[in-house]
């Protein structure tokens, strides 16, 4: 082989040929990944933002304190018709469940919080899977991703008052007028002395799917069965944890009880957008009833290893496009990731007494 | 016995199916992991499904390896070359092979079954456990970021022997279109 200097040319061209190929891949692979930043809110943005600069390690990012749960549904067969999935044919089904409230920090009072929820996973004998967490406000305030960031910075606290700022949560609910529906729940709303005397709602909808395919959107709530429902004042004096001592002693007495209701969609509901409730008569379909035995603490509980992403769906239920809904499965999966892997490492970041 | 100078067309047709697959899935798997877009709950069902089509074509590839004849490397490449091609290529092979497995496994550990292209429901192969879960799910991660090194060198190595030294490698591996 002579080496001429054409030849040498071209060798240099085939060289930064191949520099240039490597050099596309390499960079547009980081750049998928996120290393040059992200116009879009992540994730990890969302999860940041959830656990402020002092994260529970181990504990969930939000909803951080609450109580497992093992109980039974036991459907009564009339939303087969409209779902194929085997969990709504008349018969039982145990799952592993959870109440918790709203918040990044595990020892929370229970009364602080503004909301409160009730978590379900099933795993059926034909191996499908359910999760839904509900929440006691019917809607959420926003529609986006996006403006759900904006709303959570806006209730942050301010880092120089350590309190959220008045005029930031003003400004941000005049800037969001789809928000009306849940404010004007938040107003009305009175919170009880029990989980098990509040209503839980899925807030987001889905697809019911019958056994021809067929589909239908729905949203579901948990409706209490107990009747003695009191204001959450009676439990005042009971402690950080009153709720959840009202909820052992409760069980100690009988099962907790819940109706599984679904609300089926007409033609003129969106069933993309959780800030608007549906009217008052659409059809509802009593599933079955949602009975509640035991609870166990959450660190060492069955419901600990269980993230509650609403997008674990069994056949017979479908996300629909709603943004807020599918915004929820990366959410959750890193939060569930952080907290699992401070878990593997036992890394604990024991929280100062008296700083929340 | 004749010498081989390329592949067999079904280990031209896997390779390169799987260079598609793989380099899909490495760019969807980093970016839904942090997209809270409307198309990430899609993208999460086609990346498990897909890892799963990618582990049963190793394994049919791998079992294919054992009984092919494969071309020769060159003469003229060092005892060094040599070795850096056996050993990416096993390296190759293994992340392919560990790299599904660890999210099937992550997924068992978090408790849910991988239902490819919802045809059927894989075995659960632990039982939920959240340390086991982070074992899986950093190790999906790690793993991934290696796969993507060594796909980096091994395209570099493949335009090397194509374009630089001009020799049989990369031709090995290409699908030739002759009209004689």
């Amino acid at each position: 082989m002579s080496t001429s200097p054409n030849k040498k040319i071209n060798i240099n061209k085939r060289y930064s040929l191949i520099f240039v190929v490597i050099a596309v891949l390499v960079f547009s692979f980081l750049y998928a990944a996120g290393l040059f930043g992200n116009k879009d809110v992540t994730a990890q943005d969302f999860v940041n933002l959830q656990q402020s600069a002092k994260p529970y390690f181990g504990f969930r990012r939000a909803h951080a304190k609450g109580v497992c749960l093992q109980g039974e549904f036991i459907a009564n067969g009339a939303l087969a018709p409209f779902s194929q999935s085997s969990l709504f044919q008349a018969g039982s089904n145990t799952f592993t469940g959870r109440f918790s409230i709203a918040g990044n920090n595990p020892l929370a009072p229970d009364l602080a919080a503004p909301v409160r929820s009730f978590a379900l996973s099933f795993t059926t004998t034909d191996g499908e899977h359910w999760r839904t967490g509900m929440n006691t406000p019917p809607v959420v305030a926003v529609r986006t991703p996006e403006a759900f960031f904006e709303q959570l910075t806006a209730l942050s606290p301010d880092p120089a008052t350590g309190k959220p700022d008045p005029s930031k949560i003003k400004a941000f609910f005049q800037a969001h007028p789809e928000s009306a529906t849940f404010n004007h729940w938040k107003q009305q709303y009175q919170a009880t002395s029990s989980f098990a005397t509040e209503q839980y709602h899925s807030i987001n909808a889905f697809y019911l799917i019958d056994a021809k395919g067929q589909r239908r959107a729905a949203r579901w709530a948990a409706v209490p069965q107990a009747t003695d429902k009191q204001p959450e004042n009676a439990i005042a004096n009971a402690g950080p944890d009153a709720l959840q001592l009202e909820l052992a002693a409760r069980l100690a007495q009988q099962p907790v009880k819940f109706d599984l209701m679904f609300t089926l969609a007409n033609q003129t509901d969106d069933e993309t957008d959780p800030t608007v409730l549906w009217p008052d008569d659409r059809e509802q379909v009593n599933a079955g009833t949602l009975v509640i035995t035991q609870w166990q603490a959450q660190q060492d509980g069955t419901c600990n290893g269980i993230t509650f992403d609403p997008l674990v769906l069994p056949k017979g239920i479908e996300a629909t496009k709603d943004p807020i809904l599918n915004a929820r499965g990366a959410a959750y999966a890193e939060s569930y990731r952080r907290r699992a892997k401070e878990t593997l490492l036992q890394q604990t970041n024991q929280p100062q007494q008296g700083a929340h | 016995m004749a010498k081989i100078t390329e592949f067999p067309a079904s280990a031209k047709f896997m390779h390169w199916l799987s260079a598609l697959l793989i380099i899909s899935m490495l760019f969807l798997g980093v970016s839904m992991i942090q997209s809270l877009a409307t198309w990430q709950h899609t993208a999460l069902q086609l990346h498990k499904s897909i890892g799963a089509l990618v582990l049963v074509l190793v394994l049919i590839r791998l079992i294919n390896r054992l009984f092919m004849q494969i071309p020769a490397l060159p003469a003229d490449l060092s005892a060094m070359q040599r070795f850096a091609a056996k050993a990416s290529h096993i390296v190759l092979y293994a992340l392919m092979l560990v790299i599904p497995l660890s999210g099937w496994l992550m997924q068992n550990a978090a408790g849910l079954t991988v239902s490819p292209f919802g045809i059927l429901n894989l075995p659960s192969l632990i039982p939920a456990n959240i340390k086991a879960y982070a074992v899986f799910r950093e190790l999906h991660g790690l793993l991934t970021w290696s796969l993507f090194a060594v796909i980096v060198l091994h395209i570099s190595a493949a335009l090397h022997h194509g374009l630089i030294r001009q020799d049989s490698v990369l031709q090995s591996m290409l699908f030739r279109f002759k009209n004689k």
